[in-house]
């Protein structure tokens, strides 16, 4: 089962480009949108990545910064990053394979690949939301956009 | 189950009678193949059911996977301020490999539109806000790709490019 509503989510350090790496822990006082996937140039992933390509200003209303994950090397999410004009970052998951994913119950052991699982951190990173989509099924962003919507909502109460 | 988030009101575009039984939302992106793909099972769909069914169409651009998208939606909309909406969707879909500058201006021409006003409007920001607010009303109904359709704010999971599926959740329609 993936990590559920409430719990503090696991902090990680993982490259986010071929010189850089990202270490969630630094990103507190963010909302933080994390998308595991299985993997890179599938169609079901692209079309996921690219919609959340396209909603990015709509997570910043809400003061989110959304992360892609998945175990693809981070040469190929260079270039898969490149081909599709994203601007977010993917992470790998690479080395030792999949440990992050697993660390949040989102790992496909029989595959070999991360789950394609959302979840919503709120600024002092716990998770407010987790969501694992049915395999081959892109889970959209409204999901996401309720859920930041709720944060907000409990923030003004 | 995804659902329609915003009603079908007054903004949007429509063919039928807001009378009909059923109504059918597309959230499309004119410079996308699979919309052009759908677009022809549309116009099949509206002539056998034409009076069962409300059509209405919303812009969902992914600019970033389609540099002319955007633009093009701008002319639709342009458009439609001079009651030709329907027309240029039309023109749109079935120029989808020319959707340059020229041509959308070239379409106008055809279309006869006052040329002046429609460069005015491709650029107002009604028209923007026009199709942003399509596109977040999209975001927030679950549309994950183009085209998503809904039928009577259900969104549409069984449709699979061919006639049938639509016609099967047309007729199927609650």
């Amino acid at each position: 089962m993936i990590l559920q509503k409430g719990t503090p989510a696991p902090d990680f350090e993982l490259n986010s480009t071929p010189d850089q790496k990202l270490k969630l822990s630094d990103l507190k006082g963010q909302r933080i949108i994390l998308a595991f996937y299985p993997a890179d140039w599938s169609p079901v992933c692209s079309d996921q990545m690219g919609l959340y390509n396209e909603t990015l200003s709509f997570f910043r209303k809400y003061n989110a910064q959304i992360l892609g994950i998945s175990v693809d090397s981070k040469w190929c999410h260079l270039a898969f990053s490149k081909h599709r004009n994203l601007h977010f970052p993917l992470l790998a998951d690479f080395e030792p394979k999949g440990k992050v994913s697993k660390e949040y119950g989102a790992y496909n052991e029989k595959e070999g690949t991360s789950l394609r699982a959302l979840f919503v951190l709120d600024e002092n990173g716990i998770i407010q939301w987790s969501y694992l989509s049915p395999e081959g099924i892109n889970p959209g962003a409204d999901g996401i956009l309720d859920a930041l919507e709720e944060l907000n909502k409990e923030k003004n109460k | 189950m995804a659902k329609l988030n915003t009603p079908v009101g007054p903004r949007d575009h429509i063919i039928g009678k807001t009378s009909a039984p059923i109504t059918l939302v597309e959230y499309g992106d004119y410079q996308c193949s699979h919309c052009g793909h759908a677009y022809p099972l549309i116009k099949k769909l509206l002539k056998q059911y034409n009076n069962e069914l409300l059509f209405v169409f919303r812009n969902f651009p992914l600019q970033e996977s389609h540099p002319d998208a955007m633009a093009a939606a701008e002319a639709a909309e342009a458009a439609a301020l001079q009651n030709k909406f329907w027309e240029m969707h039309d023109l749109l879909y079935e120029h989808q490999d020319e959707l340059d500058e020229n041509n959308l201006m070239y379409f106008a021409e055809t279309l006869n539109l006052n040329i002046d006003k429609f460069e005015n409007d491709c650029n107002s920001s009604g028209v923007t806000s026009k199709i942003e607010s399509d596109f977040e009303s999209g975001i927030r109904s679950g549309v994950n790709g183009t085209p998503t359709f809904f039928i009577n704010d259900k969104r549409l999971d069984s449709y699979d490019a061919t006639y049938e599926s639509l016609a099967d959740a047309v007729m199927n329609a609650e």
